[in-house]
C-alpha cells in the first residue's frame, strides 16, 4: 500500500502558503455563490462593515460602538477566509499529489514512427492520439498508450511502487504502459491513446479543484439541505427585529447577523467542498485515477462486489504441495520423476513443483540430461515430459491426458491414485499425475493458496453489507472449496465473460449496486455495465475507457479501499453536518439572553453559561463559529476514520461523538473565549 | 385520582388505536373487514359520481383530484356562510350571515381541517351551517387527510411504480368506513351523558334567583364527536368542550380526549401493518409518544402549581391554576386536553389556553409548532414523514451510504421538497407573527385603533404568536384572548390556514410519487434500518433541533420572559 | 380537468347530504330514545323549566351557594371565558376584589382558606360546578342565613358530590340550591 512518495503532512508549509493565497482569491462573490452557506456569510460581512463605517460617522447606542461593530466585521470575515483556506488547502494537497504522479511524465522525447518509416523525435507534449512511438530498452515511456508490436519487461515503480518489474505484451490484456515507465528489456511499439491533456490523470486534476470540480450528487442533495437550513434561520433572525420592538428591545443589527451566522450551518458549509477534494485526494493516494467524483461516491453503496480469484483471493497461481507415490518405488525416485518431466513445464505450476522438491533436498543435474529430449509443456498436448536416451520416458500432465496414455499402452490407473485424486480434487485441490514408461507412478497436488488476512477483509465486506463474488475459472467444486475458504459469499465457476455481465445484470435488476475490476477486453461490457468499474492500468484501453476508475497499482483487492473511501466521504459529511447543527443549541444559550437582557434582566436565567457582558457573549459566539473552522480541518481532510460495525452502531457511535459532542464542545469553546476576552480586556 | 385518569385515558387510547390501525391498514388496501355492508353504497357513490374507484392515478392526477374537489366545498361553505340569514330551515335562532372575510377565514379554516374559530358558534352559525357546511366538512377535511395518507402509503409500498391509487376512493371510504362508524360510537356516549342533539331553539328560561336567561343549544353531540374523532376541534359552542353542553362530565371529557388521539395514533400503526413493518411504527409511536409527554408532563407540573401570581394574593392554590379551567376536570385533565389537542391539530379545549400559566402555552404552541406528535388525521404521519426524511437523509450520510427511506434512495429531488416543506412553517408562523408585531408598533395607540390584544406585554406577544401556530397548523385552538375577528386577522390567518394545509400535503404526496417509480433496494448489514431504535433516536434529535430550535427566541419573548418576569 | 370537477360536485352533493343531513338526522333518533338528555336536561318545577342540570346559573344572594365567578354572568346564550392572561394587571384586580367580595360575606372564613375555583372564572362561563371545598366553606353562612343548623346543610352537600368517575368530584350548584330550597 504506502510505497509511495505521499504528501504525508497535513499542513505542509508550502501548501499553507499558497493556500493562504487562494482564500483570498477565492472571496469573489461570483465563485463564492457555488458555496450558498458562506456566501451568506460574506454578504453579511459586506453589511457590517457599511455598518461599522456608518457608526463610525453617526454613533448610534443600540447599535453598539464602532469598535465593537468593527470587531464582529473582522470575525465574520475571518470565518469566510477560514472556509476559503479549507478548500484552497485540500485543493492544495490534492494537486500536489497528482503533480508527483505527474511529474514523472515530464517533458520526455519520444521516436515517433512517420508514415514513412523514418523515427522522428517528438517532445510528448506534442504527441497526438495516434501516434505510434518506439520505446526501446532503458528508455522511458513518453505518454499513456497501448502496445502494438512487441513484448518487453517495465519497471513501473515511478508510479505504482513496485519495485519488480512486470511484463507487457501487445495483442493480450496486458498490453497497456503508462508514460513515465521504463522499459527495461527488448524493444516495443506504442500507439497513443489519448489526446494531450484528456489523460485519466488530467481528469483526475479537475477532481481536486475546486472552480472546476462538478458536485456529486449526494454533495448537492447536501447543500440544498443545508441552504435550506440556512433559509430556516434567516426567516428566525429577521423576524426577530419586529418581535424585539414589540418586546420594547430593539435588536442591533450586529446582533442579528451574528446570531443569524452563527445558526447556520457555517462548519459544515464551510467545509463541504474540502471534504468532497479530500475524498478525491484520497483515492488518488490510494493510485486510484477515479474519472469522476460520481464514481467515488457511488463505491460507498456498493451492495455486491465481484472479485477475480486469481490475484485477488488467491496468490497468483497454483502450487504443488504434496507428492503422492503410489507405486511402490522409493519416495526419492518418485519426487525425481516428477522433476525430470516438469524441467520443460515453464508454467508457475511447473516450476512449483521443482521448487517444492527442492524442500525434499532433490535436484537434477540438467548437465546428466543434455543429450535426452524434453518435451515441452503445451496448450495442446497438456503434457511435458522427458524422453531419454537409455529409453526412459516420463510423463506429467492432467489425469485425464495422462489416463489416456497409461490406457493406451493396455493398462490401468490403480484404485488408490484415483482414490487419491478424488480426495484431491475434493479438497479444492488439482491433480496432476506423473506415467513413468506408461505406467502410473503417482500424483502431485497442485493447491491454490488463498491471501493470508483476506478472510478478515471480507468479513470487514460483510459487515459494510457488501456481499462478494468470486469469478474464476475453476469448476464449480474447486471453486466452492475455495470460496468457503476464503469467506466470500457468492461464487461464479467456470466463468467466462458473459458471466460476469449476466450476474452483474441480475443483482441490479434486484436493486443492487455492482462493482468489479478487470483488464481484459473481454471485461470492458461488463466494467461498463457495473456500477463501479475499476480497471487496471496494465489492461487493455478498452478496459479503462469502459471502467470509471483505473487503478494504477493493478492492485485487485484495491475495489476494498476504493468502498471505504467513498464511505468515509459520506460519513464525514454527515458527521459534521450534525456537528454543525448540534452547535446551535450553545450559541442560543450565549446569545438569545445577550439580545434582550437590557430590557428583561430576568433573562440572565437563561445565560447558563454565565457569560460576562452581551457583547462578550456574542462575540465569543461568533468567535467559536469561526475557530471551529480551522480545528476541524484536519478532520475534513482526512475523513472520519471508518468502521465495519454495521450501520446502526455506526449512526449511534456518530451520533454520539459528533452529535453530543457537538452539542457539549461550544458550550465549553465559548465559555473559554469568554474567559479569555475579558482576561485580555477585549471586551 | 387524575394523574391515574391520566394515564388511563392515553394507555387504553393507545390500546385501542393498534387494532384501529390494523382495521385502517385493511381499508386502505380494499380488504374484507366486518363494515363491508358499506360497499353498496360506495359503490353506488361512485357510480353516480362518474368515478372508477379501481383506476389508479399517479401522484400528479390524484392532487389534481384533491385540489379540485376541496375547491368545490370552500366555495360550497363561502355560499352557505354568507347566506345565513336566508336559510331556508334549521335556523330557529335567525342567524344573520357572516362579514366577507370572516367568512373567507371560517370557510378555509373549515375546509383546511383547522377549525379556528373567529366566529362563536351559538351566534354565529345557524344549525344548517354548523350541519350541512361545517359537520360535512369535519368529515370531509378530516377524509382528505386520511386519503392522502393513503396515497402515501401506497407510494412507500411500491416498487417501481408510477401509481398512488385512487383519491376518490380513499376519501369516500376514509369517512364511511373509518370515521362515520366511529362517531357514532362516540355521539352514543355523549348522548347517553346528557349532551343535547336537538332543532329546537334557545330556551328562555326564570332562573332560581329570578334572571331571565336563554340558553343556546342545538344537535351538539352529532357535531362534537366528528370534531373530536377527525382532528377537527371546531365546537358547536363558543367556548367548545369547556362548555357543558359539549362535555358534561368526566366521562365525555376521557371518551372525547381519547377520540382527540385515537385515529391520529391508529394511523402509525396502520403504517406498520400496511407496510408490514411493524416494529417501525412502535419506533415512531415511541418517539411521538416521548414528545408528547415531554410537552405534557411539565405542563401539568405548571398547572397543579397554580398562579403564582395568585398565591402572592394569599390564596392557597392546591386545586392549582383554575382560571379558564372547569371545576369538573381541574388542572390535569386540562393540562392532559390542553397538550393531546395541540399535538394533534384538533384545536378543540377543555380550557382556555390564554388563561394557562405563563410556561405552558409555550409548550402548547411548540405542540403545534412540531406538529408531528402524532398529529392530525393523516396529516401528522405526513408531517412526520417530511422530519424522517431529513432524519434518514443525515443519518443515512453518517452511516457512508446514500440515503434510504424503506429501500428508496433519497436524493436531490426529495431532499429539495422536504426542506421546502419544512421551511413553510416557521415562514408562516414567525412571517406572520412578524407582520402582526410590525403593524401593531406603527400603529399609533394600537390598543385603541386595532383592539387586538386582551392581555399586555408577553403574554400579548404570545397570543399573536399562538394565533399564527394555530393556523400555520391546522390546530384550530387559539389564545383567545386575540381579538381576532378583524379583516387583518381573518385574511393573514385564512391564507396561513391556506398554505399550511396544502403544502404539506403536495410536497409529501410528491415524494411518495417519486419514491413509488424509484427501484426498491434490499436491505444489507449497511443500511441503515428504520426501525432500529437507534433511528429513533435520531429521528427525535432531528425534530428538536430542525423544528423547535427555530421558534426558541419568539418563544423566549412570550411565554419564557412572562414566566421569568413573575 | 372537467371530469374532475363533475365528478368533485356530484361528489359533494352526495357527502353533504350523508353526513350534513342523513348522519344528525341518524344521531338525532338515537337521541330520542334519552329524550330528556337530547333537548339539554331541563330541570322543571312546578310546569316551569327552572334550568338546565348542567348550565350553571348566577347566585349572588347570601342564601344561596355561589357558583364560580362568570365573565359573561352565566349568559348561556354567549358563553366564553376571561382568556386573561395569569399575570395580567386587570384581571389579578379582578381575582383581588372576588376575594375581598367573598371574605366580606362570609366573615370567618380566612383568605387562605379559599378555595382557587372560587375567585377564578370558568373557561364556559357557565360553569354548573364547584369544588366540594367550595361547598363546605359556605356552609357556615347558608346556615346562618338560612338559620339551620350546619351540620343538616354539611350533609347535604355531602350527598351531593357527583362526576366521579374519570374526573374531579364536583357539586352541581343549582342543583344543591334546589335541595336547599326544599330543606324546611
Amino acid at each position: 500500500m504506502s510505497k509511495h512518495p505521499r504528501v504525508s503532512k497535513l499542513f505542509q508549509k508550502e501548501l499553507v502558503a499558497e493556500a493562504f493565497k487562494h482564500s483570498f482569491v477565492k472571496l469573489n462573490p461570483a465563485a463564492m455563490i457555488k458555496n450558498p452557506v458562506m456566501f451568506v456569510v460574506e454578504l453579511g460581512t459586506v453589511i457590517m462593515l457599511v455598518m461599522s463605517f456608518y457608526l463610525l460617522a453617526k454613533p448610534d447606542a443600540v447599535q453598539g460602538s464602532f469598535g465593537y461593530n468593527l470587531a464582529i466585521t473582522m470575525v465574520l470575515f475571518i470565518t469566510v477566509l477560514f472556509a476559503n483556506f479549507a478548500e484552497a488547502l485540500a485543493e492544495a494537497r490534492g494537486k500536489a499529489q497528482a503533480e508527483t504522479l505527474r511529474r514523472t511524465r515530464q517533458e520526455t522525447p519520444a521516436n515517433v514512427l512517420m508514415p514513412g518509416g523514418e523515427l522522428k523525435k517528438v517532445m510528448s507534449s506534442e504527441l497526438k492520439k495516434g501516434d505510434v512511438f518506439v520505446t526501446a530498452a532503458g528508455e522511458i515511456i513518453a505518454t499513456d498508450g497501448e502496445i502494438i508490436e512487441g513484448i518487453a519487461t517495465i519497471d513501473e515503480s515511478a508510479i505504482t511502487g513496485e519495485s519488480a518489474p512486470v511484463i507487457r505484451e501487445a495483442g493480450g490484456d496486458r498490453s497497456g504502459v503508462t508514460g513515465g515507465t521504463k522499459v527495461l528489456t527488448d524493444f516495443i511499439k506504442v500507439q497513443v491513446t489519448t489526446e494531450k491533456g484528456e489523460s485519466f490523470l488530467d481528469k483526475m486534476i479537475t477532481l481536486v479543484e475546486g472552480a472546476k470540480r462538478q458536485k456529486t450528487p449526494n454533495e448537492i442533495a447536501l447543500t440544498i439541505l443545508l441552504s435550506g437550513f440556512t433559509l430556516m434561520f434567516l426567516i428566525v433572525t429577521v423576524t426577530l427585529e419586529p418581535f424585539g420592538r414589540f418586546a420594547n428591545t430593539p435588536i442591533a443589527i450586529a446582533s442579528l447577523i451574528s446570531l443569524f451566522v452563527c445558526l447556520i450551518p457555517t462548519t459544515i458549509g464551510g467545509l463541504l467542498s474540502a471534504i468532497g477534494i479530500a475524498g478525491m485526494d484520497r483515492a488518488l493516494r490510494a493510485n486510484i485515477i477515479a474519472k469522476s467524483g460520481r464514481a467515488v461516491e457511488t463505491a460507498g453503496d456498493i451492495d455486491t462486489l465481484l472479485l477475480d480469484k486469481t490475484g485477488t483471493i488467491t496468490i497468483g497461481n497454483r502450487k504443488a504441495t504434496n507428492f503422492y507415490n503410489v507405486n511402490g518405488m522409493p519416495d526419492s525416485d518418485f519426487i525425481k520423476y516428477c522433476v525430470l518431466s516438469s524441467i520443460a513445464d515453464e508454467t508457475p505450476e511447473g516450476k512449483s513443483i521443482l521448487e517444492l522438491a527442492k524442500k525434499s533436498n532433490i535436484e537434477v543435474n540438467l548437465s546428466d540430461h543434455k543429450d535426452d529430449t524434453f518435451i515441452k509443456f503445451t496448450a495442446q498436448t497438456r503434457m511435458s515430459g522427458l524422453d531419454t536416451k537409455n529409453g526412459l520416458s516420463v510423463r506429467k500432465g492432467s489425469i485425464d491426458t495422462i489416463r489416456d496414455l497409461v490406457q493406451s499402452g493396455g493398462k490401468s490407473i490403480p484404485v488408490n491414485m484415483q482414490k487419491i485424486v478424488a480426495e484431491i480434487a475434493s479438497n479444492g485441490g488439482t491433480p496432476l499425475a506423473v506415467a513413468v514408461n506408461g505406467e502410473a507412478a503417482g500424483v502431485i497436488q497442485l493447491e491454490d493458496i488463498i491471501k493470508t488476512g483476506i478472510q478478515e477483509r471480507f468479513e470487514r465486506l460483510r459487515k459494510m453489507g457488501v456481499k462478494t463474488v468470486m469469478v474464476t475459472g475453476d469448476n464449480p467444486l474447486t471453486a466452492k472449496f475455495i470460496a468457503g475458504k476464503a469467506g466470500v459469499d457468492d461464487f461464479i465457476a467456470e466463468a467466462k465473460p458473459e458471466d460476469k455481465m449476466n450476474y452483474i445484470k441480475t443483482e441490479q435488476r434486484s436493486g443492487k449496486l455492482v462493482a468489479m475490476m478487470g483488464d481484459g477486453t473481454n471485461d470492458a461490457p461488463a466494467l461498463a455495465q457495473a456500477d463501479v468499474g475499476v480497471a487496471m492500468n496494465s489492461g487493455t484501453q478498452a478496459a479503462k475507457e469502459a471502467g470509471n476508475m483505473v487503478d494504477l497499482d493493478n492492485d485487485p483487492t484495491k475495489l476494498i479501499e476504493v468502498v471505504e473511501i467513498g464511505k468515509q466521504l459520506l460519513i464525514t459529511r454527515g458527521a459534521l453536518t450534525t456537528f454543525s447543527i448540534a452547535n446551535d443549541v450553545a450559541k442560543y444559550f450565549a446569545i438569545v439572553p445577550a439580545l434582550f437582557i437590557a430590557s428583561i434582566p430576568e433573562l440572565q436565567a437563561l445565560n447558563i453559561m454565565g457569560l460576562v457582558s452581551p457583547q462578550s457573549a456574542i462575540l465569543s459566539a461568533v468567535i467559536f463559529n469561526a475557530i471551529i473552522i480551522p480545528i476541524l480541518i484536519p478532520l475534513a481532510l482526512k475523513g472520519v476514520a471508518y468502521r465495519p460495525l454495521g450501520a446502526e452502531s455506526l449512526l449511534a457511535r456518530n451520533l454520539l461523538i459528533y452529535g453530543l459532542g457537538g452539542v457539549i464542545v461550544p458550550f465549553a469553546g465559548i465559555k473559554l473565549i469568554d474567559v479569555l476576552l475579558t482576561i485580555f480586556n477585549l471586551v | 385520582m387524575e394523574f391515574l385518569y391520566s394515564a388511563i385515558i392515553i394507555l387504553v387510547t393507545i390500546l385501542l388505536a393498534v387494532p384501529l390501525g390494523r382495521y385502517v391498514s385493511k381499508v386502505f388496501k380494499g380488504e374484507k373487514t366486518l363494515l363491508d355492508f358499506f360497499e353498496p353504497i360506495e359503490k353506488l357513490i361512485f357510480k353516480v359520481s362518474g368515478v372508477n374507484p379501481l383506476s389508479e392515478m399517479d401522484w400528479k392526477q390524484n392532487l389534481k383530484a384533491l385540489l379540485t374537489i376541496n375547491l368545490v366545498w370552500f366555495i360550497w361553505i363561502m355560499f352557505v356562510l354568507l347566506t345565513q340569514t336566508w336559510h331556508p330551515f334549521w335556523n330557529p335562532d335567525n342567524i344573520l350571515s357572516m362579514e366577507p372575510t370572516q367568512a373567507f377565514n371560517t370557510a378555509v379554516s373549515f375546509v383546511t381541517n383547522t377549525n379556528l374559530q373567529h366566529y362563536s358558534g351559538e351566534t354565529g352559525a345557524s344549525y344548517f351551517t354548523q350541519l350541512l357546511a361545517l359537520a360535512f366538512l369535519q368529515f370531509v377535511s378530516a377524509g382528505t387527510g386520511i386519503a392522502a395518507l393513503a396515497l402515501l402509503f401506497k407510494g412507500l409500498a411500491n416498487k417501481s411504480t408510477r401509481n398512488l391509487g385512487n383519491f376518490y376512493y380513499h376519501l369516500v371510504r376514509a369517512c364511511t368506513r373509518i370515521l362515520l362508524p366511529l362517531s357514532i360510537v362516540l355521539a352514543v356516549v355523549l348522548l347517553l351523558n346528557q349532551t343535547p342533539m336537538t332543532f329546537k331553539g334557545s330556551e328562555t328560561i326564570v332562573t332560581l334567583q329570578g334572571d331571565t336567561v336563554s340558553v343556546a343549544r342545538g344537535p351538539v353531540a352529532a357535531m362534537v364527536a366528528i370534531k373530536q374523532l377527525g382532528t377537527n376541534g371546531g365546537g358547536f359552542f363558543g367556548p367548545n368542550s369547556t362548555h357543558p353542553f359539549e362535555n358534561p362530565n368526566g366521562i365525555t371529557n376521557a371518551a372525547e380526549n381519547a377520540a382527540i388521539l385515537l385515529i391520529p395514533i391508529a394511523m402509525v400503526f396502520a403504517l406498520g401493518y400496511y407496510l408490514n413493518r411493524k416494529k417501525l411504527s412502535y419506533i415512531i409511536i415511541a418517539v411521538m409518544t416521548a414528545g408528547y409527554l415531554m410537552l405534557l408532563i411539565p405542563t401539568i407540573v405548571q398547572e397543579t402549581g397554580g398562579n403564582p401570581k395568585i398565591t402572592q394574593m394569599g390564596i392557597t392554590q392546591p386545586q392549582g391554576s383554575m382560571e379558564g379551567k372547569e371545576a369538573g376536570f381541574g388542572p390535569v385533565l386540562s393540562a392532559l386536553w390542553s397538550i393531546s389537542t395541540t399535538v394533534t391539530s384538533n384545536g378543540s379545549v377543555n380550557s382556555m389556553h390564554d388563561s394557562f400559566t405563563a410556561l405552558s402555552g409555550a409548550f402548547q404552541m411548540m405542540g403545534m409548532q412540531l406538529n408531528a406528535f402524532y398529529g392530525g388525521v393523516g396529516v401528522g404521519f405526513i408531517n412526520m414523514f417530511i422530519f424522517m426524511i431529513i432524519a434518514v437523509f443525515i443519518s443515512g450520510l453518517m452511516v457512508g451510504r446514500t440515503p434510504e427511506f424503506l429501500g428508496k434512495k433519497i436524493e436531490v429531488r426529495e431532499v429539495k421538497i422536504a426542506i421546502l416543506v419544512a421551511l413553510l412553517h416557521p415562514l408562516l408562523i414567525l412571517g406572520g407573527t412578524a407582520l402582526a408585531s410590525h403593524t401593531w408598533m406603527i400603529t399609533e395607540n394600537p390598543g385603541e385603533v386595532l383592539k387586538w390584544l386582551n392581555n399586555p406585554g408577553f403574554h400579548g406577544f404570545s397570543e399573536m404568536l399562538y394565533e399564527f401556530t394555530s393556523a400555520a397548523a391546522n390546530n384550530g385552538s387559539g389564545f383567545e384572548g386575540l381579538g381576532d375577528n378583524t379583516p387583518f386577522w381573518n385574511i393573514s390567518a385564512g391564507i396561513a390556514m391556506l398554505l399550511g394545509r396544502y403544502i404539506p400535503i403536495i410536497g409529501p404526496i410528491m415524494i411518495a410519487g417519486l419514491l413509488s417509480q424509484k427501484k426498491y433496494i434490499p436491505e444489507s448489514a449497511g443500511t441503515l434500518k428504520l426501525d432500529s431504535g437507534m433511528f429513533g433516536v435520531m429521528l427525535f434529535a432531528v425534530i428538536l433541533i430542525v423544528g423547535a430550535l427555530l421558534f426558541i427566541p419568539a418563544l423566549v419573548l412570550g411565554p419564557v420572559s412572562e414566566y421569568l418576569t413573575i | 380537468m372537467i371530469k374532475n370537477l363533475k365528478s368533485s360536485l356530484i361528489l359533494t352533493v352526495i357527502l353533504i347530504l350523508m353526513f350534513g343531513v342523513v348522519y344528525p338526522l341518524g344521531i338525532y333518533t338515537i337521541g330520542l330514545v334519552f329524550s330528556s338528555n337530547s333537548v339539554g336536561s331541563p330541570i322543571v318545577k312546578n310546569e316551569q323549566i327552572v334550568g338546565f342540570e348542567n348550565i350553571g346559573q348566577s347566585f349572588t344572594d347570601d342564601k344561596y351557594f355561589w357558583g364560580r365567578p362568570s365573565t359573561v354572568g352565566y349568559n348561556a346564550a354567549s358563553t366564553g371565558g376571561s382568556n386573561k392572561g395569569p399575570t395580567n394587571p386587570d384581571y389579578l384586580a379582578e381575582v383581588q376584589a372576588r376575594i375581598d367580595t367573598f371574605l366580606l360575606h362570609n366573615p370567618g372564613v380566612k383568605k387562605e382558606e379559599i378555595p382557587s375555583d372560587l375567585v377564578t372564572a370558568p373557561g364556559s362561563g357557565i360553569d354548573p360546578n364547584i369544588s366540594p371545598n367550595s361547598a363546605y366553606i359556605q356552609v357556615k353562612r347558608i346556615a346562618v342565613v338560612r338559620n339551620l343548623p350546619e351540620a343538616q346543610i354539611k350533609a347535604l352537600v355531602d350527598q351531593s358530590i357527583e362526576n366521579t368517575v374519570l374526573g374531579m368530584p364536583v357539586i352541581n350548584v343549582l342543583k344543591l340550591n334546589l335541595k336547599l330550597d326544599e330543606l324546611k
